[in-house]
């Protein structure tokens, strides 16, 4: 879908108000929500927990300057029911957690996968598990986007990785919500989160939309199926007082939106919310390499931690180590075919996945491949140094 | 004139408010002498009567045999999760203020895994009509005791009787707030639409409490034979009093002499739940604590950071 | 005053006023046999038919002797939990039939 540009529900003074055009020393959980603002978001609902509530408080002060609509609700699961709700009643929707709330969220996320109901997760990730180090940095929630909820569905999820990625992340996230009519999430850390630096908000028409699909056929006609897809899978989308008179459940569905309680009826269901992610992946998926051109040791990282390998990786090239680094902007999906075509040139002799967890990227690295994949980690609460990847490397 | 001579039934295969059901999934998955049917057929009456665009109303259901009760009424109908309904629907309802929002769901999904979101959204007099379906257990599941099962009576996890105190519904919907509050069985037919109607027109959170059968499985645990039987305990034992005492009408479904106690008990005007709009053409303005927040712009120069 | 003082008052317009008459349908597939409607009617007219629906269930109608008792109150159809019985105003349909030959 081309995006089309500028945010089109908004105009005039708003518009002014929603794009805070200009070059900002901002905090990473308010450039979150400032992209979101710009994007066009219509409704927040959450729960302050550190380290995001910096985005809950932004947002609570300049939704309502924008028309938008904030609601403090009773805990997370309220949280992530609210956003659907808002969503299937025609509003770009968003809420914002950390670790312990996120978990509240995974019954809903099935929801929001079931229903195809477009809306946006920021998980501003702290030292886990439970409770944890609640204000310091973690990156474990990085299998729970992807499998946090029972059941097999399709999700994106981003890792922003310095205050202007949370901006332009939070746009790129609610517009692919929309296009593919899934929860996806924005993964943060605590650093990232509460890191302030420069952010350019560029001018409102050179911020992307991608709308939600809408039905072709005028509402009353009774011939509008809610859930039957077009061919690229997405089915479009009729909101709440559109007069469509649809039925949305977390049962199992066909095409009309009724129950269909049959193996047959589920698996054609659910392989349709798989399919809509990974047969669109090569579309969807975000990466940054650095110097890969020649390298033989592959870093992999993401977040804040990719700041560091960014940094191991030009003082390993200073040491003579052929290092190249694969950043990450999507957790999900995982750059598969990327990664495949990198071991295809036989160049390759080593992957080092450093990462604020204890191996939950390096997994998926080592599904792709049998070469050596060197983990540096640490549980939470503190950096991975580029020295540590520098030693893991010459290892 | 002349009068047609009647001859008796008529048999057909449509009914007049089939028009606002999803008829085609009819008859629905309820059991005999349940009383879920009737409760949701006093809701289509009462959208029917509402005036309201049928376009505009909403229903919203969370999970349970109440909670099928969204799956067929014509409107735009959501069917969520456990406990979920409330706060999916104060989604939809802020969101689109337009939209008449009816809570359709059972007394274990409002109260027992929903209870926080409840009192929340009574507390905040979100704009929704709440119908609480109670049948004193878990029906969907089997017959497990919950939050309203009566004290010692029988359920399939309540083998030596139950001994949890139940709530009591009206009450606790008014101390934390709804300006309506209401309670009915399914053989107050009448009352009941009127009371839903009332909600349906009134603005902010409105809680009717729908005492309803379950013969299937409440009644199987605790010998009430059949549906009928427990609707006809309903005619002997109940009593309308619309200026009850809330912290007096406890039921206890067991005690053949002790009284029901219905009525439309709370009905006060109390400003409802809307969305803060502020900002340059808006009229409100934050607090002056926030002022510097907009002060993170920097002129850019040809010197600035890089 | 007694009590069957009290049933032997008469409203003052019963001579010019109309009992309303229904007719009663039944819609036997979506019946269930819950009883509801048999017992609860006000002037007692329904009773379960010898017949069983596809389901098994013997529905409601109307007693033999009783087809013109109905007072179409309306009660059997709103407590219906099938939507499986309603009835019609028979005289506000004659008025409308005379209405439409006039």
């Amino acid at each position: 879908m081309t995006p089309t540009s500028a945010a089109p529900k908004v105009e005039g003074e708003d518009l002014a108000a929603r794009v805070q055009t200009g070059t900002h020393f901002m905090l990473g959980d308010h450039a979150c929500a400032e992209g979101a603002l710009a994007a066009g978001l219509d409704f927040f609902a959450g729960y302050p927990i550190t380290p995001s509530t910096e985005i809950c408080e932004r947002l609570a002060h300049r939704l309502p300057e924008v028309g938008g609509k904030f609601v403090q609700m009773e805990d997370e699961l309220a949280s992530m029911a609210a956003i659907i709700g808002a969503s299937v009643a025609g509003a770009r929707s968003l809420t914002a957690t950390s670790g312990p709330g996120f978990s509240l969220m995974m019954e809903n996320v099935g929801l929001a996968a079931i229903m195809e109901a477009p809306c946006v997760i920021v998980d501003v990730m702290r030292a886990s598990p439970s409770t944890g180090l609640p204000t310091a940095v973690g990156q474990a929630d990085v299998l729970q986007a992807r499998w946090g909820s029972h059941g097999d569905y399709g999700i994106v999820a981003y890792a922003p990785s310095s205050p202007q990625e949370c901006f332009d992340l939070a746009i790129q996230a609610l517009n692919t919500a929309d296009q593919y009519r899934i929860p996806t999430f924005i993964m943060m850390d605590e650093i990232i989160g509460h890191m302030t630096e420069r952010v350019v908000i560029p001018p409102a028409e050179d911020i992307p939309f991608v709308p939600r699909k809408t039905p072709s056929e005028p509402p009353g006609e009774g011939t509008f199926l809610p859930f039957k897809p077009d061919e690229d899978l997405v089915p479009p989308m009729a909101h709440a007082g559109q007069g469509y008179r649809v039925h949305f459940t977390g049962l199992t569905h066909d095409e009309q939106g009724y129950p269909r309680l049959t193996a047959a009826a589920h698996e054609k269901l659910v392989n349709r919310l798989v399919d809509k992610v990974r047969l669109n992946a090569e579309k969807i998926v975000m990466y940054e390499e650095y110097l890969l051109d020649d390298a033989e040791t592959i870093v992999i990282s993401f977040g804040c931690t990719a700041r560091s390998a960014r940094h191991a990786v030009t003082l390993a090239r200073q040491e003579g180590i052929k290092a190249g680094l694969l950043r990450l902007i999507t957790l999900w999906p995982f750059p598969e075919t990327r990664i495949r075509a990198l071991l295809d040139t036989g160049r390759v002799k080593e992957f080092v996945v450093p990462e604020i967890n204890l191996g939950q990227v390096r997994r998926e690295v080592e599904r792709l491949t049998q070469l050596p994949v060197k983990r540096v980690n640490n549980p939470g609460g503190a950096m991975i140094t580029p020295d540590l990847i520098i030693e893991v490397m010459e290892r | 004139m002349t009068q047609t001579v009647l001859t008796g039934e008529k048999k057909t295969d449509t009914h007049p408010v089939d028009a606002l059901l999803r008829a085609d999934r009819l008859p629905h998955i309820l059991c005999p002498g349940c009383g879920i049917g009737t409760a949701m057929h006093c809701i289509v009456h009462a959208m029917a009567e509402s005036g309201i665009d049928r376009d505009k109303h909403v229903c919203v259901s969370g999970i349970g045999c109440s909670g099928r009760v969204a799956g067929y009424i014509d409107v735009d109908s959501y069917h969520t999760t456990h406990g979920r309904a409330i706060p999916f629907a104060v989604g939809i309802a802020v969101q689109n203020p337009e939209l008449a929002v009816t809570v359709v769901s059972g007394d274990g999904d409002l109260t027992a895994i929903g209870g926080n979101h409840l009192i929340h959204a009574a507390r905040r007099n979100i704009d929704l009509n709440v119908i609480c379906i109670n049948n004193f257990n878990y029906g969907m599941t089997g017959g497990q005791a919950g939050p309203t099962t009566p004290l010692n009576a029988q359920s399939s996890t309540t083998p030596y009787g139950c001994w949890d105190r139940p709530f009591n519904l009206p009450h606790l919907a008014h101390a934390v707030g709804a300006p309506f509050v209401a309670r009915w069985t399914v053989l107050h037919v009448r009352q009941l639409k009127d009371a839903i109607l009332r909600a349906m027109q009134k603005p902010g959170f409105c809680f009717i409490e729908v005492i309803s059968p379950c013969p299937t499985n409440y009644g199987k645990f605790n010998n009430i034979g059949s549906g009928l039987e427990e609707m006809e305990s309903y005619r002997r034992r109940c009593v309308v009093d619309h200026d009850a005492n809330l912290a007096d009408i406890e039921i206890d479904l067991g005690q053949e002499d002790s009284p029901i106690v219905v009525g439309n008990f709370i009905d006060v005007d109390r400003e409802p739940f809307r969305p803060i709009l502020a900002g340059p053409v808006r009229e409100e303005k934050p607090h002056a604590a926030w002022a510097g927040l907009r002060k993170t712009q920097f002129v850019e120069d040809k010197n600035g950071p890089e | 005053m007694t009590s069957s003082e009290i049933r032997h008052r008469e409203p003052l317009d019963i001579a010019t006023a109309r009992v309303p008459r229904g007719q009663v349908y039944i819609i036997p597939e979506r019946c269930k046999g819950c009883d509801f409607c048999i017992v609860f009617c006000p002037v007692d007219i329904l009773v379960f038919s010898t017949d069983i629906n596809a389901k098994g269930y013997h529905f409601p109608i109307v007693a033999h002797g009783k087809e013109d008792a109905c007072t179409h109150c309306g009660f059997c159809d709103l407590l219906c939990p099938e939507l499986a019985i309603y009835t019609e105003d028979l005289n506000a349909l004659e008025q409308e039939a005379e209405g439409d030959t006039d």
